[in-house]
């Protein structure tokens, strides 16, 4: 049975992994996620999981082993934040072209520079179309519900992809949340054992990472996309059977009083809670307000996406990155290059707020909220409250 | 002529497994003596391996997909990460193993890299997972130079060789350092068994092989590969290149247990000329008597460090008993 804990999130995800049972686990210590695989490096050295554990010299090396560990048929884990990421960048994309699952928490943080440790999106937005299946979660619980659906889905046969669970750095690795932890035994039925559909040894030889000449890297691409593109339909049952087996429902965008919105705010992570707070003081004031939280964005829930803006007025875009010189930020330029086709699409604007961990208000949502119901912005998009 | 190494023909096919694991109908350039130590690697660990590869000549000339020239299991990931890789299916064939999930049976994690791909850019890597302590071993196929991409130096550069990237020229006379200790990088990081070697000396090579497999933890070889492309010398004096390296004192062979340094090949007391070995390789060609002079006072004061060490240095396990 689960059982009600309270508990800092980064460690909660640390157990929820250990419940997964990984064979090997390689991590780089780097704020904010360095929780996360310390209390798996206590929950090793105290014998409550059998698992190989590398503290390896790097990123790179973290997750280029969990990679040669992956190709050899064992249940990986690992986790970084920000700069780490971005050491281990030449990686990221082999993994999902070799087809491996290897999971990976990332605890969102700023890119230098100048240098920042705390929270926005920017790290996750530089990797997020190098093929990795990718989630975001809001709070604590669904922390612990992602890493341990991530095993499923990215081992599943259909999908065999590595897959990111983003959890906020600091406002959600470092906060303390009553949350539901399930049992060995609950974790144990949901998720089986991993099924390599290859693996390195002598007793079955093969090959992997080979060379792609012209001749062949255009298919190869081709069928990675197709590989991303069809892992939703797994993904979407595996939340299915999550939601029976648990109670707590998951889908590609969650909404929050988004029915009857005039003016709906996107977001992803930590921030759609506050936002929930903004809309409820907004609602309050006869002003239709509603929530789209974005909670899969790789692959990105297009028809979804569609569904869910139909009826409002304007649309909303929280960005937490930046994307210099582009159109818009990178979530908005998505959503935007969606909805293109849709006769009846919203008004969209689009604001980046809470970079390098600048605090995100209710009253700051609310002041979005109003602005964008009055006019047309002048620009494509705005980074909110920069101080003059 | 005599044969280079007495009663070959007598001996070989005794001693040495017939079946190949690194097979024909890979794309190496004739005369790869990287290719050919590959193949004598491979015969010496035998099936029971699994073999990572940094990005290089012997990557992309073995697996072209859907080709493979590997018997072997094997993978590539990237150019700097090899020993991260052979780390990574290190821990996970132990791990598997413990819990029952694959056969009970020791299978022999090979990391394997080119001069770049370990004495530069891998070299993080392979000191992370030497350092650690993990059940492998790492080999450098050291032809001296970044040759898949163009024959540009790299930090196994000898002095006085011309590249693309540090080339002879009026005002140079090409690389200006020389090649970057890596053996006693190795033995500085307590691996218990560190040793060079050279495809010429195939025997000495194989039993290098069969020895660090026998190592329960990590071992270091550091193996010179002829690549004739790069060193513009013909195709049909690999061989006689290595054998050169070896009789000048360039590049002597041996071993070093437990920090205790043993010659393996036995070297003259008076060594060949080192013009021997310079002169027929086009990338030392326009070196002046007095360059040459430099370049045989780098590479002595190397071989005579190594002279020094087999004098002097102690087994670890001596000391402690």
């Amino acid at each position: 049975m689960s059982k009600r804990i309270g508990m800092e999130i980064a460690m909660a995800a640390a157990e929820a992994v250990a419940l997964c049972r990984p064979d090997v686990i390689a991590a780089y210590p780097i704020t904010p996620n360095t929780h996360i695989p310390e209390h798996l490096a206590d929950i090793v050295a105290d014998g409550d999981l059998d698992c190989e554990y590398i503290a390896v010299e790097s990123e790179h090396s973290a997750l280029s082993a969990c990679t040669g560990a992956s190709a050899a048929g064992a249940r990986v884990f690992t986790a970084t934040s920000s700069q780490g990421l971005l050491y281990m960048y030449e990686i990221v994309p082999v993994v999902p072209s070799m087809r491996l699952p290897v999971i990976m928490c990332l605890g969102n943080r700023a890119i230098s520079g100048p240098i920042n440790i705390w929270n926005d999106h920017s790290d996750y937005m530089c990797v997020r179309d190098l093929g990795w299946i990718s989630m975001f979660a809001s709070n604590g619980q669904e922390t612990i519900d992602m890493c341990i659906q991530a095993f499923k889905i990215g081992e599943h046969a259909d999908v065999m992809l590595p897959v990111l669970v983003n959890l906020d750095g600091f406002q959600l690795t470092h906060v303390v949340e009553a949350m539901m932890m399930p049992d060995q035994e609950e974790v144990d039925k949901f998720l089986p054992p991993r099924k390599p559909f290859a693996a390195l040894h002598p007793d079955n030889v093969v090959s992997m990472g080979t060379l792609g000449l012209p001749d062949i890297y255009n298919e190869a691409k081709k069928a990675n996309d197709e590989a991303l593109i069809n892992s939703k339909k797994v993904i979407l049952e595996i939340w299915k059977e999550w939601e029976t087996m648990f109670g707590r429902k998951y889908e590609p965008i969650m909404s929050y009083k988004a029915n009857d919105a005039d003016v709906l705010m996107l977001t992803m992570g930590s921030m759609g809670e506050t936002a929930q707070v903004a809309i409820d003081e907004l609602r309050k004031e006869g002003f239709k307000a509603g929530l789209l939280d974005l909670k899969l964005y790789r692959p990105f829930p297009a028809d979804e996406l569609k569904k869910a803006v139909k009826g409002c007025k304007n649309l909303i875009v929280i960005d937490r990155a930046v994307m210099s010189g582009g159109a818009a930020a990178p979530v908005c330029a998505e959503v935007k290059s969606v909805l293109y086709d849709e006769p009846d699409r919203p008004v969209i604007t689009n604001d980046i707020i809470g970079l390098g961990g600048r605090d995100v208000r209710v009253e700051d949502f609310i002041k979005i909220f109003k602005k964008a119901a009055k006019a047309k912005p002048e620009r494509a998009y705005e980074i909110y409250g920069v101080r003059g | 002529m005599k044969s280079i190494v007495e009663n070959f023909d007598l001996f070989a096919p005794k001693l040495v497994d017939k079946e190949e694991y690194y097979c024909s109908g890979h794309r190496a350039c004739q005369g790869c003596g990287e290719a050919l130590a590959i193949r004598l690697m491979a015969k010496a660990l035998g099936k029971d391996t699994v073999v990572t590869n940094a990005t290089g000549c012997m990557e992309v000339t073995a697996t072209p997909y859907p080709t493979t020239a590997w018997k072997l299991p094997w993978v590539h990931v990237a150019f700097p990460n090899s020993a991260a890789v052979g780390a990574g299916v290190e821990a996970a064939l132990k791990s598997l193993r413990r819990k029952g999930k694959i056969a009970d049976r020791d299978v022999k994690v090979v990391s394997i890299g080119g001069d770049g791909g370990s004495f530069d850019i891998g070299f993080q890597a392979i000191s992370g997972a030497m350092e650690r302590g993990h059940n492998m071993i790492y080999i450098v196929y050291d032809n001296e130079a970044y040759m898949n991409t163009g024959i540009q130096r790299s930090g196994a550069t000898p002095y006085g060789a011309s590249t693309t990237t540090r080339p002879a020229g009026k005002q140079s006379v090409g690389n200006t350092t020389w090649k970057k200790n890596m053996a006693e990088i190795m033995v500085a990081h307590k691996v218990p068994y560190v040793a060079t070697a050279c495809h010429s000396y195939p025997f000495d090579f194989m039993d290098k092989v069969k020895k660090a497999k026998k190592v329960n933890g990590p071992a270091f070889i550091h193996c010179l590969a002829v690549c004739p492309t790069g060193w513009r010398c013909p195709s049909d004096a690999c061989i006689k290149m290595g054998r050169l390296a070896v009789e000048t004192g360039v590049f002597p062979l041996y071993e070093v247990e437990n920090g205790k340094y043993k010659m393996t090949i036995e070297m003259p007391k008076k060594l060949r000329p080192i013009e021997d070995y310079l002169k027929p390789q086009g990338r030392f060609r326009h070196l002046t008597p007095d360059q040459i002079q430099i370049f045989k006072g780098m590479a002595m004061l190397e071989y005579n460090k190594v002279l020094e060490r087999i004098k002097h240095s102690k087994s670890w396990s001596d000391m402690t008993s």
